[in-house]
């Protein structure tokens, strides 16, 4: 209980994450933009179609390619002394500091407070039947799990095993994982809240929503 | 209560007025505003007697006025005339024109698309003392008084569908088609039956229509109008405008605006008056066959008397173009003739059956090829000599008889004789197998076949060197290098995010690959010469019509000066280049829209080569191949000149087809709007190049005029193939293997190498 209320106390405290942006291969960098503590979009658009903002270019045997913005920001620091110079790949140009949203922030709390149950191996997984009309009719916190209980389908090279989940009793609150789409090893697939932190979590979340203020 | 009724008919005159001069400032207006102010204000304190006198007066000075702005029209205001709600619909000339008639096809709101109205109406004739019943279809775009549901005309590619599925009942049951034209243009969705195509379509199938067609133009837009458009004889409202583009669309154009800003009020006029799309303007290019008078400022619900003209003109119509392929005409076309000029003259004082013989009927296709066929002789430029002219007639009539002789006469015959010679060859073959079939088994039991031929072959495959393909073997002479892959540089594919496409090096990529990305297989854009070296056998290509150049026919100011940057850039005269060549021994005849020539847009002298080539193909009895390297639409600056080439070139393309021949259209880098909706769109084998963009309107388009947000491939040439509007997409590598195939197996029965 008081892991997930100073969780949330320590998140507020550092609102934000810091993302470098990397040179993808190498070349000549041209920064346009020099000064920090400029903001930035990420790519936009209903399918994603408008790039981000345009960071520097980056020119490798007459081929200028401008690097974008991955995410919304505020550009932290600028690496200018790359800047007209070959560089290799991997050499951080910026560091933009991207001020959580909600649901990122409940992601994070989840991710921690959660108990994660991963995939062993890299597959495909299914919910087995009757946790899937579960999950689909009336959303995954229906479905309460046990020790040794078959959940899990798991699909590689066309054959199929069961998988029975192993972990603390209680209800599922987030599924990780999609429909035919391959989870690598070590990923998680289901988050697993015990009954008596339900409630705790929930108020959690429900205060994030509506008190965390989104910084633009 | 009548002085009520007419105060507020007075009202709505000057908000009518108001609406179509826009906010020009005008002393007559600002008259009449005034008076009407002053009368309603005194009305009160006159007596009955004076009142109606001053509003008699007040309705004289307004009917005078009227009459006066009327000459101060300028072609914007014409277009807000036929815009204006007020303006007459395809329900109040069916209410007034026709003497019954019912809908079909769906009824007010409830209907596949309420934009585009089918009715069957009648028109009763009285003629010496006998009544006559004449049935006719009419179909048209149906705007309304203003109704939402109507879409302001803009039909959608399923009502275009309805509209060409009742121009053929009207086919089967032997009666006219009347065809009004009140579309500002067609709505620009790709969804099945796609809006290009389906007017590719409908245009097709009026181009043999075997009944008489007349349109009456109120709103022509563009490809929408075409849709319905193709007649025998074309009449137009006085007051209507019939252009490639609306004015808008030009002066978006024009200004070279983008994301939605809007034009100013003064450049929209410009290029409506730069466009030449009056009634005026279209009937001295030929396009028009004659203009019908509205009464002063455009025609509303409540002017009866331009009902009468309308419908006059329209019978008139209707008995001319049937007259002119009856056998039995010679006083009623006197009549005709005679009675064209003087005021007053009812059509009805002949009588005309409309139902015409199969011998008529064909006269009546071949005059309608003819006339369409001579429209906008006088758009393209052409400076050959004469004796160049007169020896290319000579040269085509030779190839007429010639083709005449060998495939319609000896051929039908020796083609029948060679039908009956195969059935009762396989007939026989049944029976012979049955006879010598005990006789085969036995001599196969006694002595094994002789198998010796058969391993000499192996033998040699195996040990001798192989020569995988004619041309890797041969002299590599004349091939074709890319200017782009002479440059030392890196090219990112566009798919690198999504596929991981690595970064190619040009030369490799323009030479060896062919402007294939080697991960994804993304095709970069390559010149039209790769093509003409790639696909056809080295030294083949023959160009003909050479001489056939892009003029600038309305005077547009600037078109000159692009027109020269482009001859100078690209080396070529306009931007269709038709040729003869072989695929692999086949002889083709082709015709490329290339794309580097202001965008590949098609004006009059490249329908006009491409109606030479199609004849050319029809004559010579070859396949038939449109490549388009690139095309834009038709060429704005060129206003109607452009667009009847639409029509114009269908109709030979569907000749062409009913001669037996195989037509095939390759799509490459972008092609849009009116040619894919028109000559390119009624091909029955369309294929694409991978990664082209086929469409009717770009994206831009799309967002103005519906307001809807389009993924960003759209246009893409899959999204095209799932919607049935291509046949396949091939690798350009593949194109000359395809197109040799597609020669061997698809259509074309008469062609020459059947």
């Amino acid at each position: 209980m008081i892991d997930v209320k100073a969780l949330l106390e320590e998140m507020k405290s550092a609102p934000f994450k810091v993302v470098e942006v990397v040179a993808p291969h190498t070349g000549l960098v041209e920064h346009v933009i020099t000064e920090p503590g400029l903001k930035v979009v990420g790519s936009r658009g209903t399918w994603d179609e408008k790039p981000g903002t345009v960071l520097c270019f980056l020119e490798r045997e007459r081929n200028k390619k401008p690097i974008h913005a991955p995410l919304k920001g505020e550009v932290e620091q600028v690496f200018t002394e790359h800047g007209g110079k070959f560089v290799e790949a991997g050499t951080v140009l910026y560091t933009i500091r991207h001020y959580l949203t909600k649901d990122e922030v409940i992601q994070e709390i989840l991710k921690k407070t959660l108990y994660l149950f991963c995939a062993r191996e890299q597959a495909q997984y299914y919910f087995v039947p009757e946790a899937d009309t579960k999950v689909k009719a009336n959303g995954p916190q229906s479905v309460r799990v046990r020790e040794g209980m078959e959940l899990f389908i798991v699909s590689r090279m066309k054959r199929e095993t069961t998988l029975p989940y192993s972990g603390p009793e209680g209800m599922i609150y987030a599924v990780y994982f999609k429909e035919n789409q391959s989870v690598e090893a070590g990923q998680p697939l289901i988050g697993v809240c015990p009954p008596d932190q339900l409630h705790v979590i929930s108020d959690v979340v429900g205060r994030v929503r509506s008190e965390w203020e989104e910084r633009e | 209560m009548d002085i009520e009724k007419r105060i507020l008919s007075l009202n709505q005159r000057l908000q009518y007025i108001k609406d179509i001069f826009a906010a020009k400032e005008n002393a007559n207006i600002e008259l009449l505003e005034s008076k009407l102010k002053d009368f309603t204000e005194r009305e009160n304190t006159m007596a009955s007697s004076e009142v109606g006198r001053q509003l008699a007066a007040l309705e004289d000075l307004y009917a005078f006025l009227e009459k006066k702005l009327e000459r101060e029209l300028t072609p914007m205001d014409k277009v807000r005339i036929v815009r204006h709600p007020q303006r007459v619909c395809l329900k109040d000339i069916l209410e007034n024109v026709y003497d019954n008639y019912t809908e079909i096809g769906g009824e007010g709101e409830y209907n596949i698309d309420p934009s585009m109205l089918i009715a069957r109406a009648y028109i009763t004739r009285r003629v010496g003392g006998k009544l006559y019943n004449q049935p006719v279809m009419v179909i048209g775009q149906e705007k309304g008084h203003g109704e939402e549901y109507r879409n302001g005309g803009s039909v959608k590619p399923w009502g275009n569908a309805k509209a060409q599925h009742y121009m053929k009942v009207a086919e089967t049951e032997n009666i006219p088609i009347h065809t009004y034209v009140f579309t500002p243009g067609s709505y620009p969705i790709e969804d099945y039956p796609g809006a290009a195509q389906q007017i590719a379509r409908n245009l097709y199938e009026m181009s043999a229509l075997k009944v008489p067609i007349i349109a009456v133009f109120s709103e022509g837009g563009s490809g929408g109008a075409e849709a319905i458009g193709l007649s025998d004889v074309r009449l137009m409202l006085s007051h209507g405008y019939y252009s490639v583009i609306s004015p808008e669309g030009a002066a978006a154009i024009e200004g070279h605006l983008r994301d939605g800003k809007r034009a100013s009020a003064e450049l929209i006029s410009t290029c409506a008056r730069k466009l030449k799309m009056t009634a005026d303007d279209n009937r001295a290019m030929g396009y028009i066959d004659r203009v019908i008078q509205e009464p002063a400022l455009g025609a509303r619900p409540e002017h009866y008397d331009f009902f009468k003209i309308l419908r006059s003109e329209v019978i008139r119509a209707t008995d001319e173009v049937v007259l002119n392929v009856k056998g039995w005409k010679f006083f009623r076309a006197m009549s005709l003739q005679s009675k064209r000029n003087k005021r007053n003259a009812s059509a009805e004082d002949i009588y005309v059956r409309w139902n015409m013989s199969t011998g008529a009927r064909d006269r009546l296709l071949w005059r309608r090829y003819m006339r369409f066929r001579k429209m906008s002789r006088h758009a393209y430029v052409d400076n050959s000599p004469l004796s160049k002219k007169f020896e290319r007639v000579m040269r085509e009539a030779g190839w007429s008889m010639y083709s005449f002789f060998k495939y319609d006469f000896v051929r039908k015959h020796k083609k029948k004789l060679t039908h009956i010679m195969e059935e009762i060859g396989s007939e026989m073959q049944v029976v012979r197998d049955k006879v010598a079939g005990p006789a085969h088994w036995l001599r196969e039991i006694l002595a094994p076949a002789d198998k010796a031929e058969a391993t000499l072959e192996a033998e040699k495959s195996l040990t001798e060197l192989s020569c995988w393909d004619e041309g890797a073997c041969g002299f590599d002479a004349g091939e074709y290098v890319s200017p782009q892959a002479r440059e030392d540089r890196a090219v990112s594919c566009p798919n690198a995010a999504t596929h991981g496409c690595k970064d190619l090096w040009a030369p490799d990529l323009f030479g060896d690959y062919a402007g294939v990305c080697s991960t994804c297989g993304h095709h970069f854009r390559m010149e039209y010469q790769w093509y003409l070296n790639n696909i056809f056998d080295y030294g083949s290509i023959f160009e003909f019509a050479r001489s056939v150049e892009s003029g600038n026919p309305l005077s547009y100011d600037g078109l000159d000066a692009k027109l020269e940057k482009a001859k100078a850039a690209t080396g070529l005269k306009c931007a269709c280049v038709t040729f003869e060549a072989r695929i692999k021994h086949v002889n083709v005849i082709c015709a490329t829209l290339v794309g580097t020539f202001r965008g590949g847009s098609v004006g009059a002298a490249e329908g006009e080569k491409f109606v030479r080539a199609a004849e050319r193909a029809r004559k010579k009895h070859y396949p038939f191949i449109a490549y388009v390297h690139g095309t834009a639409g038709i060429r704005i600056q060129e206003g109607v000149n452009g667009v009847i080439q639409m029509p114009r070139c269908t109709m030979a393309v569907r000749r062409y087809i009913e001669a037996g021949g195989l037509y095939t259209v390759v799509y490459d880098t972008n092609s849009y709007a009116g040619p894919v909706a028109s000559f390119l769109g009624c091909s029955p084998y369309q294929f694409a190049i991978r990664s082209a963009n086929i469409g009717f309107a770009g994206p831009g388009v799309i967002k103005e005029t519906t307001g809807m947000d389009i993924p960003p491939n759209y246009h893409d040439a899959h999204q095209a193939l799932s919607r049935g509007h291509i046949h396949g997409i091939w690798d350009r590598r593949e194109v000359r293997a395809n197109l040799h195939q597609a020669l061997q197996t698809m259509g074309g029965r008469n062609l020459y190498y059947r």
